[in-house]
């Protein structure tokens, strides 16, 4: 579907993407993973119109699309998210949706001021469907919240739910999951499975989350210093010795316990106060300054 | 019994007319590590601002090291030793790392050198790269710039939500590492999470929000262990 042939691009003498080369199969959800500064956002920006390449060819379907801009690109159902939430701030939410597919009747003046049923009826399919989006997304209680009050997470729903809002071919998503509560994480994995499976979206996920890449991504793709550096299924990448040193690591060389300041048995002896909250006990509900339970307390 | 180094009690208040948290109580003591989880917009954040003095409470208060700072601007309480590091925009873009740095220190009127060598020292990258501008970095290493200006303070307690948003796993490691770091030389460390698992465990005490309340609190290792808290929000 997509296939991106040699591409650079460089910010002076920094090489963000250094020669990258992959493809992207038709109705897969590709992962692609990296440490910090791989060079996987600017690759998505160089993709997505966003940034044009310093060199390369990036084709969709067999046609160049390298540098065209964003609009073009939207127009050929390529779409993308942003790791940190572009929305309207000062707009509600069921708003920020509406505001999504292009050629709307009320763009054009005449219509403005002289077909205003027919913009009321296009409004009002549009409303539908955005509420259907809100709907699938969990967030219909947030139609008509400004989007500017939404939490971090519901933004990143946000940013998902525009790009249900057209038919879209490919999706590109930059770490949905990035502050993402991992129940929801869930629920954003059953949507791209869904729409994968449904209406057929090609999706590449960039995420950091192992977990939710397993469950979702074949193939993966990892790339370091801005080229692929492995591509197979997760597991055959997680059994690569060059992925394990430049991303996954061996996990925490501190865990708590394993230091002479901490009790061995993991318990705040240390603590300059005897503190409720240190027992093993969980409370449950309001708890006072002391950490004891207000409920039972009261 | 003295009581925590930084308090947040009954915390009631939001934006504009509706009330987001409703009387949610945090706290954080010397050395300790607490850690905030919760579903989406149950007022983690929220919670956070309401300490540093970004939302004007109805009821409850903060107190900072036994002393009431409602009164006080988020700019004083930086100055009375909060570090605080937000969500999003969290550096300048256009300056370079070092300078990111030094705006950080901008409250110091002592030499700063020392200070900006040990953050270098935690976060090697930043060393590697001090000359470029801090918007060219990735996303994870911007947040070890926006974690490193909020050092240059010499905090006494640091607010972070969510530090490790958008980073890879090494990094995630490599920075609950250095949070871990930090916390040992004494400074409480308060912070937001959404990776709930790797942050509970090194957590001594956890907090778990749902609309603005306490729904469940205890250690880290507690909560891990806790079904309910399992199934609900850590996602089984």
């Amino acid at each position: 579907m997509i296939v991106v042939d040699d591409l650079h691009k460089h910010f002076g003498g920094a090489r963000a993407v250094d020669g990258a080369s992959l493809s992207i199969e038709p109705g897969s959800i590709t992962g692609l993973i990296g440490p910090n500064g791989a060079g996987k956002t600017t690759l998505f920006n160089v993709i997505a119109g966003e940034l044009a390449p310093t060199s390369g060819r990036v084709t969709l379907g067999g046609d160049d699309i390298t540098g065209l801009p964003p609009h073009a690109l939207f127009a050929r159902g390529l779409l993308r998210t942003f790791q940190i939430a572009h929305e309207f701030g000062s707009m509600s939410v069921r708003e920020n949706l509406m505001m999504v597919p292009g050629g709307q009747s009320g763009e054009r003046l005449m219509n403005a001021l002289f077909s205003r049923a027919r913009i009321a009826r296009e409004e009002r399919l549009l409303a539908e469907r955005a509420d259907e989006v809100l709907d699938f997304l969990t967030i219909a209680h947030l139609a008509d919240e400004r989007a500017a009050n939404l939490s971090g997470g519901q933004k990143k729903l946000l940013e998902l739910g525009r790009t249900m809002m057209v038919d879209a071919r490919i999706v590109f998503l930059d770490e949905v999951g990035a502050g993402v509560n991992r129940t929801l994480l869930n629920t954003i994995g059953d949507a791209i499975q869904r729409l994968n499976r449904e209406r057929g979206y090609t999706f590449v996920v960039i995420e950091h989350d192992m977990d939710f890449i397993d469950r979702l991504c074949d193939p993966v793709i990892c790339m370091a210093e801005g080229r692929v550096l492995a591509e197979g299924t997760l597991a055959q990448i997680r059994a690569n010795e060059q992925v394990i040193e430049a991303y996954l690591g061996t996990g925490l060389r501190k865990r708590p316990g394993t230091d002479e300041t901490t009790a061995q048995d993991g318990s705040d002896a240390h603590l300059a106060f005897p503190h409720p909250l240190a027992s093993d006990a969980v409370v449950r509900g309001p708890i006072t300054l002391s950490g004891e339970s207000l409920s039972s307390a009261s | 019994m003295s009581e925590p180094f930084l308090v947040g009690e009954n915390l009631v208040g939001g934006y504009g007319q509706a009330d987001v948290l409703h009387g949610c109580t945090i706290a954080v003591d010397r050395g300790e590590i607490a850690v905030i989880v919760g579903p989406n917009g149950a007022g983690k954040s929220t919670a956070m601002k309401a300490l540093f003095g970004m939302l004007s409470l109805r009821e409850g208060g903060v107190r900072l090291d036994g002393e009431s700072i409602d009164a006080l601007s988020p700019q004083q309480r930086v100055v009375h030793g909060m570090g605080f590091v937000p969500q999003n925009a969290n550096v300048f873009p256009s300056m370079t790392v070092e300078e990111n740095l030094e705006m950080g220190a901008f409250i110091r009127r002592d030499d700063i050198a020392g200070t900006m060598n040990e953050v270098f020292e935690l976060f090697p990258i930043l060393k590697e790269k001090r000359r470029q501008p801090a918007g060219e970095l990735s996303g994870g290493q911007r947040q070890q710039v926006a974690v490193g200006r909020a050092l240059m303070t010499r905090p006494r307690t640091l607010l972070l939500d969510e530090p490790t948003a958008g980073v890879s796993p090494i990094v995630m490691d490599e920075l609950f590492d250095r949070i871990i770091d930090v916390a040992r030389t004494g400074i409480p460390i308060l912070m937001v999470e959404q990776n709930a698992r790797q942050a509970l465990a090194i957590a001594d005490r956890g907090y778990v929000l749902v609309q603005g309340r306490n729904a469940y609190s205890g250690s880290g290792a507690a909560l891990l262990a806790d079904d309910d808290v399992r199934r609900s929000f850590l996602g089984g």
